[in-house]
């Protein structure tokens, strides 16, 4: 039972999803499949109902996030500079719209087997921050996916109670992106040095320094 | 078709439906002498009975995580330990066997060996002290307690003498261990562990029969397996609902698959099974015990060519999980080729856990509340990371 | 008076001491814990209070559920942004004479999660704190040491005079400000009249003992 042949169950027993292998070159060799949103719940269904598969238990779902990326690549293009033909090297800059990952592993406590590892994407960072919940078919997520909620901004749809966790309520911040900046109320060290002691030399300053 | 029902909610029935009782909405913690620790409950009351329980924890959220991305792999070892304080070892095997997977890594035998027989003595000391926690929580007086924390302090002597510390320990590494054992300590632990069976057979009888405990523990927070299941469940809540499943069997982490153990299953899924669990794995604890320490061989602990410092795994992911004491403990790492970690996650059995918490509480009174709690064995360094 | 008399007095069956001796002797020698353990600095201090490392022979058996019965709170454990508002609540709650300790790294200033957007730097942020017990955590003994500091502490405190103890102070502060959630941080992050750090020459850090950079 390889993860090709649980691809290929899941393409004919849920028809329209779409879905897509994500290789993992460790050791670990632990593949992942990456399903998209619209039906992610009968996948989830159809994972943990069939009767070969059993996938009765979902461990871990865990938050990602995947920051906007700006690649700039040296290409080498064909240009005419004073009328000769040349080969020019340029700069071209692409940018890659970061988003939102959620990994889910599947164990199956009946048929002892697993791991199987979903994982499904947003459509950016900011706005289209919508996925679908997965606590109707397994009620372990509850807490995990609102946890992600907190941390990193997903909402979740479906969800029954989706509000903070960890943080209390009136936080505004989702502090476990990576363009997260914590607030600064370190007291200054006595032995600093590098950027510690920087930032507290702005400190005493602000404090009055004597 | 489908035959797993949904997880049913059911208020019972009762005067409130009709107006003609109010409801008290009570706060319990997050100081409070038998949450174990900074944990509050936000339970609706009619009278003595719980209609409605919501769990509010973060009060101890260290943001583990986050930190765990600015350091190093091997950094964020010491961290582990102060995820659930009271079982240090167990965390830091979750850790360096879900590095392992990432990268590769094989352990030598001796090492294999060092692990199990830490690993076992801190699931006695874990059952052991939360035995004793829960009988206080019911009105012991810390007397069980005493006689748990008696054998913990020779366990944690044990632990200094081999790896310097008495609770956070730091002790394994990625490929084997921290130091060999050292002269003598293999005699004072067989020492140690024949007394066990006297200390178990003691502690049991202190309690086996008493009429507090159980009426007050049996039919208390019965969870059926299909909740159980559906929730996520693990650990000795889960056997005690009789759903055979625990990773060192399943999974064959170590060398587990060496040791002849039974795995104890409850029938009823209430307080009372999952406090004879821990009684039970307690004893299935000391007959691993009494095995590894026969067999173990002489070997090095660590393969010298493991790169400790500066250790860079290459790009991809691994999810790697354990049996600790108190559930699936599970760290899912995604590496970017760097020194740092990209994504640390910490797959906590006691946060799962507590979502049937509501779910078993309802119905009962508020007495209740506080035994089922104590029985589902949560640990505030866990549940908030 | 003179001790040789005192001791003389004492094999015939009189005492004599002061009112103050007296006084701070009771009070030493009964302080009664608030039972508030945080994080695994409180598994020590369950220890403390076992067989092995028996607190109470000190006087401190009797641990209080209750803030209002209690007169030392022992802070063990980290203090997080979103607890410390109930740390504070429940300071100001004890009753005059009470006593903080700060037990472990992480209450002295945050410990190894210093770096925690949710860990509050230290609870002498905005409580006032008497001994500090360095550790992570500390072993049992270094709580019972700690313990004994501020039973001499207690020893020294005088009844008459300016340096008198704050509970002996008709208007000295013994509630302090509760701090809010706010939308990123706690309001106020600190509590200027508690918490002011020593005054150390900073630009001397950095450099050598030449004073060159």
């Amino acid at each position: 039972m390889t993860l090709e042949t649980i691809k290929s169950e899941i393409e004919t027993k849920v028809p329209g999803c779409v879905l897509e292998i994500v290789p993992n070159p460790s050791p670990s060799a632990q593949h992942s499949l990456r399903i998209d949103p619209a039906h992610a719940v009968a996948i989830a269904t159809f994972l943990r109902d069939s009767e070969d598969l059993r996938f009765d238990y979902c461990s871990n779902v865990t938050g990602i996030d995947w920051p906007d990326k700006e690649i700039s690549e040296k290409v080498k293009v064909k240009q005419i500079v004073d009328g000769v033909e040349k080969e020019v090297e340029e700069v071209r800059k692409s940018h890659t719209i970061g988003y939102l990952e959620v990994v889910y592993h599947l164990f199956s406590m009946e048929k002892k087997h697993g791991p199987v590892i979903l994982r499904m994407r947003t459509e950016d960072r900011a706005e289209q921050v919508h996925l679908p919940s997965l606590t109707p078919v397994w009620q372990s997520a509850e807490f995990q996916e609102r946890e992600i909620f907190d941390l990193y901004g997903v909402i979740f749809d479906g969800h029954p109670d989706l509000r903070r966790i960890l943080m209390w309520d009136g936080f505004k911040d989702h502090p476990m992106r990576k363009d997260y900046v914590e607030p600064d109320d370190y007291e200054y060290e006595p032995t600093a040095h590098d950027e510690v002691l920087e930032r507290a030399r702005q400190h005493r300053t602000v404090m009055g320094a004597q | 078709m489908s035959t797993v029902t949904e997880p049913a909610r059911i208020y019972p029935a009762s005067p409130a439906d009709t107006g003609e009782s109010q409801l008290l909405e009570l706060s319990m913690g997050p100081q409070h002498p038998s949450t174990h620790g900074v944990f509050r409950m936000d339970v609706v009351l009619d009278g003595e009975r719980v209609m409605k329980l919501k769990p509010v924890f973060g009060y101890l959220h260290r943001n583990h995580e986050k930190i765990a991305e600015h350091e190093t792999y091997l950094g964020s070892m010491p961290y582990t330990d102060r995820l659930d304080y009271i079982c240090s070892l167990t965390n830091n095997w979750a850790y360096a066997l879900a590095v392992e997977k990432l990268a590769g890594i094989q352990v030598p035998e001796r090492a294999e060996y060092i692990r199990v027989i830490t690993a076992e003595m801190t699931r006695f000391l874990n059952h052991s002290a939360l035995i004793g926690f829960l009988t206080q929580d019911m009105g012991a007086s810390g007397t069980p307690l005493m006689y748990a924390f008696r054998e913990r302090e020779t366990i944690l002597d044990l632990f200094e003498s081999l790896t310097g510390a008495r609770m956070m320990c730091n002790y394994m590494r990625f490929g084997g261990c921290r130091v060999d054992l050292p002269a003598g300590w293999l005699d004072q632990a067989r020492k140690f562990v024949a007394t066990l069976p006297r200390f178990m057979d003691e502690f049991e009888r202190l309690l086996a029969s008493n009429e507090i405990l159980m009426a007050r523990t049996q039919g208390v927070g019965v969870m059926s397996k299909e909740l159980a299941v559906n929730a996520g469940v693990t650990g000795p809540i889960l056997r005690a609902s009789g759903v055979n499943y625990d990773l060192r069997k399943v999974d064959k982490y170590g060398i587990y698959d060496r040791f002849a153990f039974k795995i104890p299953l409850g029938e009823h899924g209430d307080t009372y099974d999952r406090y004879m669990i821990r009684m039970l794995e307690m004893r299935e604890s000391v007959k691993i015990l009494n095995q590894a320490l026969k067999d173990i061989p002489e070997g090095p602990i660590i393969d010298p060519k493991t790169k400790i410092r500066g250790f860079r795994p290459k790009p991809g992911e691994a999810y790697g999980r354990i049996e600790a004491p108190k559930g699936e403990l599970g760290f899912y790492l995604v590496s970017d080729g760097t020194a740092n970690p990209y994504r640390y996650r910490v797959r906590s059995s006691c946060l799962v856990n507590l979502t049937v918490l509501e779910q078993l509480c309802i119905g009962h009174n508020v007495a209740d509340v506080v035994v089922i709690l104590g029985s589902i064995d949560i640990v505030m360094g866990e549940v908030d990371r | 008076m003179d001790e040789q008399l005192k001791t003389e007095l004492r094999k015939q069956g009189i005492v004599a001491t002061t009112l103050q001796e007296l006084y701070n002797w009771g009070r030493k020698n009964s302080l009664w814990p608030l039972n508030f353990g945080l994080a695994c600095c409180a598994i020590e201090m369950i220890a403390a209070s076992m067989a092995r490392y028996d607190m109470a022979r000190f006087g401190a058996e009797v641990f209080r559920p209750s803030p209002r019965q209690a007169d030392l709170m022992i802070v063990a454990g980290t203090v997080t942004k979103k607890m410390a508002p109930q740390v504070v609540r429940l300071y100001n709650q004890m009753a005059e004479p009470k006593y903080v300790i700060s037990m472990g790294a992480c209450a002295i200033s945050g410990g190894p999660f210093k770096q925690g957007y949710n860990v509050l730097k230290g609870i002498d942020r905005y409580i006032p704190v008497d001994v500090y017990i360095p550790g992570c955590p500390p072993r049992p003994e270094a709580l019972i040491d700690a313990l004994m500091m501020l039973q001499k502490l207690i020893d020294e405190q005088s009844l008459t005079g300016a340096d008198r103890p704050r509970h002996l102070q008709a208007d000295a502060l013994s509630e302090f400000v509760v701090p809010q959630f706010g939308e990123h941080d706690l309001e106020p992050p600190e509590n200027p009249e508690v918490w002011q750090p020593e005054l150390i020459n900073i630009s001397l850090a950095g450099t050598d003992d030449a004073g060159n950079n």
